[in-house]
């Protein structure tokens, strides 16, 4: 289906999926809408039991929604079964079959499509080299790593050439250098073969690594869609700024200035300048985030005085806590440079100076 | 693993015990045995060793005829018993959970609760109320009635499997354009093999030696090797008794062996 003017891969319209019914009754998703673009690398990002593998299982056709529609390239899947879908799955156990052997599996999908069997040969022998593979083409896949069943279970998804491929937290059973490893390699995967990716972590630092855009969700439903940088920089939940790496908040009063932005007056009565989610008109009481990065710690007063109660060394960072004088704690992160120690001692009596328009207001 | 420290071997008398009850089961069995092997005319006194009573069994045509006839009935009511059972273990393992399916599996497995000599008596009537209105008196009132008696041991091994098996092979099957029939035929019946091969080793084994039911069921000159046996014992014991049930123990536990070895490969 080349050049269709819609560049959407997938949309999703106001899914819903109710599991049991009664005192039983979960909704896994819940009025769920989200637009996934041609060739993107997307990430569904959330909690264990937010409703992810149910969004994926839903988009494979193992499931069907309880309320709403999925299109593919424009398309209503609804009435198509999952082996009719152009989509196809990695999943978190893998799933390999286990009489098969590795060139078998990979052959799997293209041989049930009906392609000749040189095709399919050509196709395997190509899918191997891809996820450097070629030797253990006649092993069974249980006689195989771990980190090698994950790159079978990717190439034989991958060879029949779906329009979208999903992925089910496909790194979570491996070790965290292999993960890293393995990363890298979906990354450069997704490159080269120019397919939707549609990949479901609960790992945020994963998500932000790998992802074009990111998917926030939390009891079945999606909080916030954007780029890795949107999402860290400019949660628009407390929840989203929350599940991605830490967070400082702050209680502050809220008014509108000019260029869509907001002042911010601290509990110290410091006026600082704060970026608006949008759709948002501030005013009043608000939360409103810093990252720790985004802070310094200063001899005087700087924007909130307080005063130090921890300091953590992490090789790159330190962090730096400090117990505000209005009651708060406020976790500052600074660069380790080549001079030892962070130049502070506990107990001592600083101010913390917040970056110009680092601080974000909340929807709350 | 707390309770392996109790060390129930270490009980007062319990090897007495033990060895009273291994006694009991092999003893009698061990002496038929032995006995198969006597030159003499007697089962109890020892004449020395000879083969003369495996070679008259052997060459004895009313037992030839009836071992025919019981492998015929025992492998085509395996079979067929096998076939079905796959087929509920399917239905009764691929489905989500759903009221009734309990009762379900409690119908499949009735036969091993009934007594069997009420459904002996049952298919006696029922059977002879057909032979006369059909006039048909073949082997196949046998074969339905093993059939029958071998679902439940064929079913057992079967679902045991099913439920062994990753679901979401089937799923990874289908989400690889394989259609339902694919999916079967590629991932779950290679994979179910073991369990369907151990279900009719179970089932032929169990058919093979049938007494009740094949002795109300059959017609004059119908007799498959137990039933064949009982009426010679109502008659004159000799060691060609022995014989034969030796060559019958000896088969069975040869099945049994390879359905204990079947049964345990895993993939
Ligand atoms: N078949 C089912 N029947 C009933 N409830 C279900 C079913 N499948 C999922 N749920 C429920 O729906 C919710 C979402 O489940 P889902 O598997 O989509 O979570 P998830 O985000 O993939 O979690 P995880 O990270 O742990 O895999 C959970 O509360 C789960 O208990
Ligand atoms: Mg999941």
């Amino acid at each position: 289906m080349p050049a269709t003017p819609d560049r959407n891969a997938i949309d999703v319209r106001s899914v819903s999926k109710i599991f049991g019914s009664g005192a039983d009754r979960v909704a896994a998703l819940d009025n769920v809408s989200v637009v996934i673009r041609e060739n993107e690398f997307f990430t569904l990002l959330g909690p264990s039991g937010c409703g992810k593998t149910t969004l994926l299982r839903l988009i494979a056709g193992f499931d069907f929604p309880t309320e709403g529609q999925i299109l593919l390239h424009g398309q209503d899947i609804a009435p198509l079964p999952p082996f009719k879908r152009p989509v196809n799955t990695v999943f978190q156990s893998y799933a390999l079959f286990p009489h098969m052997t590795v060139a078998q599996n990979i052959g799997f999908g293209l041989e049930m499509l009906g392609k000749p069997m040189d095709e399919v040969t050509a196709r395997v022998d190509q899918m191997l080299k891809l996820v450097k593979m070629e030797a253990l083409r006649n092993r069974k896949t249980s006689q195989i790593s771990g980190g090698q069943q994950q790159r079978v279970a990717r190439a034989r998804a991958l060879a029949p050439q779906p329009k979208v491929l999903l992925l089910d937290e496909p790194l979570s059973a491996l070790d965290y250098k292999l993960r890293k490893e393995m990363q890298i390699e979906l990354k450069r995967l997704q490159h080269e073969t120019g397919i939707t990716f549609i990949f479901v972590t609960h790992d945020q630092e994963e998500a932000l690594t790998m992802s074009d855009r990111i998917a926030v969700m939390s009891s079945g439903k999606i909080l916030q869609v954007g780029s890795p940088w949107d999402i860290y920089d400019k949660p628009s939940e407390r929840f989203v700024a929350d599940f991605i790496g830490e967070t400082n908040f702050l209680t502050a009063k809220v008014e509108p200035a000019e260029g869509g932005k907001a002042n911010a007056i601290l509990s110290s009565g410091k006026v600082i300048s704060a970026t608006v989610a949008e759709s948002l008109v501030p005013s009043g009481e608000a939360t409103i985030v810093v990252r720790p990065e985004h802070a310094r710690v200063v001899k005087g007063e700087g924007h909130l005085p307080g005063v130090i109660d921890n300091i953590v060394y992490f090789g790159t960072d330190t962090n730096i806590h400090v117990r505000l004088d209005d009651g708060g704690a406020f976790i500052v992160r600074q660069q380790n440079t080549r001079s030892a120690g962070c130049g502070f001692e506990l107990g001592e009596h600083v101010g913390i100076l917040i970056a110009d328009a680092a601080a974000q207001v909340l929807k709350d | 693993m707390a309770r392996s420290n109790f060390a129930i071997k270490r009980q007062p008398g319990f090897a007495t015990i033990a060895i009273f009850c291994f006694a009991l089961l092999y003893l009698p069995i061990a002496t038929l045995v032995v006995f198969a092997f006597n030159a003499g005319r007697s089962v109890a006194i020892w004449e020395g060793f000879s083969l003369r009573w495996f070679q008259q069994a052997w060459n004895n045509d009313l037992v030839l005829e009836a071992s025919i006839r019981s492998v015929q009935i025992a492998s085509t009511a395996a079979i067929i018993a096998t076939v079905a059972a796959t087929m509920a273990a399917i239905a009764t393992t691929r489905t989500k959970p759903y009221r009734g399916l309990t009762a379900k599996y409690a119908f499949i497995n009735q036969p091993l609760m009934i007594p069997e000599i009420v459904t002996a008596v049952a298919l006696l009537i029922v059977f002879s109320r057909i032979k006369v209105a059909t006039g048909y008196s073949g082997l196949g009132y046998l074969i339905a009635a093993h059939t029958a008696f071998c679902i439940p041991f064929a079913y057992l091994p079967i679902r045991a499997r099913l439920e062994s098996m990753d679901l979401t092979l089937e799923t990874a099957a289908a989400d690889l354009y394989a259609t339902p029939w694919k999916a079967f035929t590629r991932i779950t019946l290679p994979l179910l093999w073991p369990g369907i091969i151990a279900g009719l080793m179970l089932a032929f084994v169990i058919s093979l030696d049938d007494v009740v039911i094949t002795e109300f069921v059959k017609s004059g000159g119908q007799d498959t090797l137990p039933t064949y046996m009982l009426g010679q014992l109502r008659r004159v014991v000799t060691p060609e008794m022995n014989a034969i049930s030796t060559v019958f123990l000896l088969i069975s536990i040869l099945i049994v062996t390879l359905f204990f070895f079947i049964s345990r490969r895993r993939t």
